[in-house]
């Protein structure tokens, strides 16, 4: 992951061109590698709100309601400063209407206020700001397990069969092949048919080890080129073990595909996961999900619109941010992609570099 | 060549048989075949349990149904449902249906994306560009049962309710589009501030003189274009068409698709009130469709003097584009027949279903219903292929403009539409092309929520169907579709990608 090739400074005989390099050199003097890829990610002002955002409503959804945790006879379980929880049934009050107002008093409105049921009740009575926070929570636990899985998974066989090429590359593509020509919506189905009903963290493993087939792709592809590079023939030489010139030597190096795709894997892993539970095969009852929480209510959109535009509402906010943090992730690691800087600061240093030189 | 396709779809076949045999048994341990009758109180429970365990060979463990089930497969018999159905007829009809919904989505999304995909990429970091990033970033992340649900409220029942009666758009939504017109324009087209301002008011201004006649010829009611419009459509396309592939000094090539689009004009009236009423029959169209593409050929090559093939291409498409404001024309013309038919009853956007029942009428009225129940579930499909092939689309067109030949044909002097057309355009879609193909292959597949949203009996209806019941047999035909069609699109990807870059060998 060098940062130099494309700037030889000198060499350029343009104004433009220097003018160019000079911006660049001089963002990255002296600067090491992750503080390079951390000042381009912060400069990406879109993946920096959304990492606001994204924070926000994880620290909102896990402490509104408290959070309860169960698989395999291990259990958290905290409280939440919310008045409600996502199984209670308090009576409907105003037929269920939304008492979260932002409209300011002078323009006849409440004023801020959140009221008891800021986003609405159901039928029966559901506070619907409790239930969405529920399943909020569902979609960060998918979208983190879905994450550390198939990334791991993926990188492993990617990085085996990219470093150790020939029978065990054909065997591990293979398998990859047949991975990824069964659909992710069918075999989310059929397996969340079977096991849907033991909660969202047992769906987020199954889901995380069917989806890692297009990492593992990208990753194999990154380390057979990383491998013919210098730097690892000088491990070799130096006597390390293929573990550790595949772990402490490549992949290192081939982080920002890894960290980019995982992003966006994770957006995908949220959605796949609501419409599987849309669809009926996600979390099953009494749990909720932000999918279900939809599909059980699109009936009644015309009388009771808020059951459907609060989950709609949180789930795009979170694939949302995890995409702009993606793209901001993808702009920091990519060393051929430049900032185009603006006319005047072109100018600007086109004039400095021509009084330097 | 043929022995790496040969390799290639040999070891096809190897991964398929893996993969079905990996679903076959997953599918038939998600669940008891047998639960509805276990739980009935038929009086001959017994017997019923029997016929079917006896019908759908349960006796059998499934690993070993499984060579059960690909035995008859290689005989062309996809086996029976458990309520006894043939899974081939049903197959068969689910994949007409399927096919219909994704095949013009598909072609949409991609002529819409890679417009738009190039647009932004030719306009780096303008606020138009910005705008479709966001956009497309936004559509990214939409759940499409969500918006299936916001299509039915919004479009169909809303656009219903506007055309109920004497629809008129209000003044302030005609502002609205005028305002967006403008903006667009004028983001698009390049200038200093004063040539924006002009081309935001020139485009603002006939957006909204359009829609104020619109309105006054009560185009909702009667929708059409008449001769004139689909006279300005062809000379436009001509026009259009020519400035785009060959740049207008090309004499040749605009008289070419000038005299096709007049052509076209020539031909309007025999055909919107003669020929049209012997179609009858949807091959007859497609046939028609190939005459037009066969005469415009015939007209390119006769005018195209030395250089043809340009000439033939842009008189091609400038037929094709003709033909179809013609053929719009004659599907608008029957639009009031068909929303105010007993069977619609003036709420003609449909929000379920892939037809309505019983409709009576031409292959015109026909066209017009298939159109108003296609027209949310694709807006749905768009919504998401849009983005993808937006972004790379820019990504590949900013990719090959930056490329060292480009600079050479600027620096020998071509000019900025020789330059994006000819020499970046073209290798911009090799990698576009490739990626178009393995999105084919899965869209099949993927499907399966927008036609569970929009109630169409297609594919996706089988494999839940199927699955629901613990039915291997549908499910299986499902996913062998599916996966063939993934694995064939890879192979096609493979061989356009190595026929377009002459640097990629395959062996």
């Amino acid at each position: 992951m060098s940062s130099a090739p494309d700037q030889k400074p000198g060499s350029a005989n343009s104004g433009v061109t220097d003018a160019e390099n000079s911006i660049e050199l001089k963002e990255i003097e002296g600067l090491s590698q992750s503080q390079i890829v951390r000042r381009r990610f912060f400069r990406h002002r879109g993946a920096v709100v959304s990492m606001v955002v994204l924070t926000f409503i994880v620290v909102l959804a896990f402490s509104a309601v408290g959070f309860d945790f169960a698989v395999f006879g291990f259990a958290i379980k905290t409280p939440g400063w919310w008045q409600w929880t996502w199984t209670a049934i308090p009576t409907p009050v105003d037929g269920g209407r939304p008492t979260f107002s932002l409209i300011p008093e002078w323009l006849g409105g409440a004023g801020l206020a959140f009221g008891p049921h800021p986003f609405g009740q159901d039928e029966i009575g559901r506070d619907i700001f409790a239930v969405v926070m529920r399943g909020t929570q569902q979609s960060i636990v998918i979208m983190v397990v879905v994450g550390l899985i198939a990334t791991t998974i993926g990188t492993v066989i990617g990085a085996v069969s990219g470093y150790y090429r020939g029978w065990v590359d054909s065997i591990l593509m293979r398998f990859t092949d047949v991975i990824i020509t069964i659909p992710l919506i069918v075999i989310g189905a059929v397996l969340g048919l079977a096991f849907g009903n033991l909660g969202a963290f047992v769906l987020a493993i199954i889901i995380g080890l069917f989806t890692w087939t297009g990492l593992a792709r990208l990753v194999r592809g990154e380390v057979l080129s990383l491998r013919e590079r210098e730097f690892v023939d000088a491990a070799r030489v130096a006597g390390a073990t293929d573990r550790r010139i595949i772990f402490k030597h490549i992949l290192p190096n081939a982080i920002g595909v890894i960290i980019v795709n995982t992003t966006l894997l994770m957006a995908a892993a949220i959605l796949l996961e609501t419409a599987l539970s849309f669809l009926g095969y996600g979390v099953q009852s009494p749990d909720t999900s932000l999918g279900k929480i939809i599909s059980e209510n699109q009936s009644a959109f015309a009388t009771r619109p808020w059951l459907f535009w609060w989950p709609g509402l949180f789930i795009i906010a979170i694939a949302l941010c995890i995409n702009f943090i993606g793209d901001g992730l993808r702009d920091a690691f990519d060393p051929r992609q430049k900032r185009m800087p603006s006319a005047r600061a072109l100018a600007r240093a086109g004039r400095d570099a021509k009084n330097g030189s | 060549m043929a022995a790496f396709v040969t390799r290639r779809l040999i070891a096809s076949v190897f991964v398929l048989l893996a993969a079905t045999f990996l679903m076959y048994n997953l599918i038939a341990l998600s669940g008891d075949p047998l639960r509805d009758l276990r739980e009935s109180n038929a009086p001959n429970k017994e017997q019923l349990i029997e016929s079917r365990i006896k019908l759908l060979r349960l006796d059998v463990i499934p690993p070993l149904r499984y060579f059960l089930w690909i035995g008859d497969l290689f005989r062309g018999d996809f086996g029976v449902t458990v309520q006894g159905r043939s899974v081939n007829a049903l197959l068969e009809q689910a994949l007409g249906s399927t096919l219909q919904l994704v095949t013009i989505a598909t072609v949409v999304a991609i002529i819409l994306g890679l417009t738009v995909g190039i647009t932004t990429a030719l306009r780096q970091y303008s606020g138009y560009d910005y705008s479709v990033t966001f956009i497309s970033f936004l559509f990214f992340s939409l759940p499409i049962f969500w918006v299936a649900v916001l299509l039915k409220q919004f479009v169909a029942i809303g656009f219903n309710d506007f055309l109920e009666d004497d629809p008129q758009l209000p003044a302030w939504l005609i502002g609205v589009f005028a305002l967006l017109a403008g903006l667009l324009w004028a983001s698009i087209i390049p200038g200093a501030l004063r040539r924006k301002a002009i081309t935001f008011a020139v485009a603002a201004g006939a957006t909204a003189s359009m829609l104020v006649i619109m309105n006054l010829i009560q185009w909702f009611t009667y929708p059409g274009l008449s001769i004139f419009g689909v006279a300005i459509i062809g000379i436009g396309a001509a026009v259009g068409l020519t400035a785009l592939i060959t740049g207008l000094k090309n004499r040749r090539a605009l008289y070419a698709s000038l005299a096709v689009a007049g052509l076209g004009l020539a031909l309007y009236f025999p055909f919107q009130f003669g020929i049209s009423f012997s179609i009858t029959e949807w091959w007859m169209l497609t046939a028609l469709a190939f005459l037009t593409v066969g005469v415009s050929l015939g007209i390119g090559w006769f005018m195209g003097g030395v250089d043809r093939g340009p000439v033939m291409r842009v008189a091609a498409f400038t037929g094709v584009i003709t033909a179809g404001a013609i053929a719009l024309d004659r599907f608008m013309m029957v639009w009031d027949d068909y929303s105010s038919s007993g069977r619609i009853r003036d709420r003609p956007i449909a929000t379920i279903g892939s037809s309505t029942p019983n409709l009576e009428g031409s292959l015109w009225v026909e066209g017009v219903d298939i159109y108003t129940h296609l027209l949310l579930p694709t807006i749905a499909l768009i919504l998401i292929s849009f983005a993808t092939y937006t972004r790379y689309s820019r990504a590949s067109l900013l990719e090959v403009m930056n490329q060292d030949y480009i600079r050479t044909a600027r620096a020998k002097g071509l000019a900025e539409r020789t330059v994006v057309v000819r020499h970046a355009f073209r290798n911009a879609l090799i990698p576009i092309a490739t990626i178009v193909a393995c999105d084919i292959g899965g869209i099949v597949g993927g499907a399966v929520i927008t036609e569970t949203v929009f109630g169409w009996t297609g594919m996706g209806q089988l494999f839940q169907n199927g699955l629901r019941a613990t039915d291997p047999n549908p499910v299986m035909a499902f996913f062998l579709v599916v996966g063939s069609l993934a694995i064939l699109f890879n192979l096609i990807a493979d061989l356009v990608y190595a026929s377009l870059d002459p640097r990629i060998r395959v062996s």
